[in-house]
């Protein structure tokens, strides 16, 4: 069940009104393969971040 | 020969003395005033709070550093700044107290050329009854390392008593409606989770967060906005998000006016009155300025003409307090020169803003609850950078007037903020956002651009955090290829 993680949420609370990461999303998060990709793109993003501030 | 005095040795201050030792000739004199002994690498003592990390782990002796580097180190706190000096100095000049044992409670004057205030900011307890982990026990803190270290062994103590299957409550955020660093509490409030589902013990925890920013996810910079799914998604949606899946709950817009043992007395911004009972509470201070006094050649007292009211340096900035529907990110200061003496400069915490980026608010009986601007991490080391860089071109004969600028509105930040330590499981919050101060006449409706303002979670964030934790304390100790790091 791939919402099993979201049972602590209950309706009409301000819980209840947000979005929610479900498994694959999850699963992703930790997926070293995916994570290493992810490694890679934030530095280039970050790089680019330090090199367009620098005055 | 020119001498640079720079007050403060932490983020901005070691910066700016580092490259400033670098830039100039032998003959000049770099100096650092700081009452530590030790530099911290502070965005790791979250790690330290929850015994993943020990002190040794975040700090170095600055003084081998220093020695190394051919900068003059005062262990002292700084007492008062004379800029024009006084009636028998004719030379601009500040005094301090030395703190170290050798020469404890001996004040010296020491004359400047060029003077950097980075002090960073003081930990202002006092502003909140019953706050100070130090005097009043009830709460702790993971502002330095070893008030991080008291943080663990107290959560060590909780830890127990959920193993006994006690239920326990854990209450975590800022301490005062006037706030910043709200970053730090986010980070420690999943990591405090992180840790206690890893050791299977969550069931029997109740965590609470508790907040001055008006909504989750407003971190004192007016929130953010970030590209998903073709929409611009606001960062309260995402952390709202992540709260929910964590089970954590919040309470936003409080100022917790009075700490107990065991409950926090609030206000909220409808002007309701509000209890929580707590086990654990992590809540940390408000900051102001560390008290420094300003005198004339007559010895006039002019703190009020170079200081702003809570204490921090006046530089190019607009001070002349407009109206939120009137800012503009031109408010912000660029050179950090001090208007009225031009060889005073102020970087990270120590520079007075302009005025906050989240939207000033107020509660219905008048107490102001809104998070004041963050100025750490990268925009600190920035701004030390670029003040450096002027000050050793001034004095070199390049310029007569600063050649660089770090304006908070033109510059971006990279954040990563750990939600949970592990190589395989640990996962942090990566962001970035562009510009740091929401420029809406640039950037209409969201304020940043929306190419450079980014935000994820995962576990590629903690391995990005870890190493930022050994490439700056790498950096900071000037080891071989330090300025290949970037700020």
């Amino acid at each position: 069940m791939e919402n099993k993680h979201l049972e602590h949420v209950k309706s009409y609370t301000p819980q209840n009104g947000t979005m929610v990461p479900l498994g694959g999303v999850k699963f992703l998060r930790t997926c070293v393969l995916w994570q290493i990709c992810r490694f890679i793109a934030i530095n280039i993003t970050m790089t680019k971040l330090i090199l367009k501030s620098h005055h | 020969m020119a001498r640079i005095i720079i007050l403060g040795g932490g983020v901005s201050g070691h910066t700016a003395a580092t490259f400033a030792s670098k830039w100039l000739k032998e003959e000049h004199e770099v100096v650092v005033i700081t009452p530590n002994s030790k530099w911290n690498w502070i965005p790791s003592n979250i790690w330290v709070g929850i015994g993943e990390m020990k002190k040794e782990d975040v700090t170095f002796d600055l003084a081998p550093v220093y020695e190394k580097a051919g900068i003059i180190y005062k262990q002292a706190k700084a007492i008062s700044i004379h800029p024009e000096g006084d009636k028998s100095i004719s030379k601009n000049y500040v005094t301090i107290e030395n703190v170290s044992n050798e020469k404890e409670n001996k004040t010296e004057v020491l004359e400047y050329d060029y003077l950097i205030n980075a002090t960073g900011p003081k930990l202002n307890f006092n502003a909140t009854p019953g706050l100070n982990p130090e005097i009043d026990k009830n709460t702790v803190s993971v502002c330095t390392a070893d008030h991080a270290l008291h943080a663990s062994s107290e959560l060590d103590k909780i830890i127990e008593k959920l193993k006994k299957g006690e239920k326990q409550k854990l209450l975590i955020g800022t301490g005062h409606g006037m706030c910043t660093c709200q970053g730090a509490a986010f980070e420690y409030i999943f990591n405090v989770e992180h840790k206690l589902r890893t050791l299977g013990l969550r069931q029997n925890a109740e965590i609470t967060w508790i907040s001055n920013e008006s909504f989750l996810g407003d971190f004192g910079m007016g929130g953010m906005h970030i590209k998903r799914g073709g929409y611009a998604a606001s960062s309260k949606v995402f952390a709202e998000s992540l709260y929910t899946e964590r089970d954590i709950k919040w309470i936003t817009g409080a100022h917790v006016n009075k700490v107990e043992k065991e409950k926090v007395h609030y206000e909220l911004l409808d002007g309701s009155m509000h209890e929580q009972e707590y086990d654990f509470a992590m809540l940390i201070p408000p900051f102001a300025g560390v008290g420094l006094k300003a005198y004339d050649k007559q010895d006039v007292d002019i703190t009020s003409k170079i200081f702003a009211p809570n204490g921090f340096l006046k530089v190019d900035a607009d001070y002349s307090g407009k109206a939120y529907e009137e800012w503009k990110a031109s408010d912000w200061p660029s050179t950090l020169q001090n208007q009225d003496y031009k060889n005073i400069f102020a970087v990270g915490i120590a520079f007075a803003p302009p005025h906050l980026m989240s939207k000033p608010m107020k509660s219905l009986n008048g107490t102001p609850i809104n998070p004041t601007p963050p100025r750490t991490g990268m925009p600190s080391a920035m701004m030390g950078k670029a003040v450096a860089r002027s000050i050793c071109d001034m004095i070199n004969g390049k310029s007569s007037t600063p050649t660089h600028t770090a304006s908070m509105a033109q510059m971006g930040a990279a954040c990563v903020a750990s939600a949970g330590k592990g190589f395989f499981k640990g996962t942090a919050v990566s962001m970035t956002v562009y510009p740091i101060v929401p420029d809406f006449e640039k950037y209409p409706g969201t304020g940043r651009d929306l190419t450079y303002t980014t935000g994820e979670i995962g576990l590629a964030g903690h391995w990005i955090k870890q190493l930022l934790h050994h490439g700056f304390l790498w950096k900071a100790q000037l080891k071989p290829g330090w300025t290949l790091i970037p700020e």
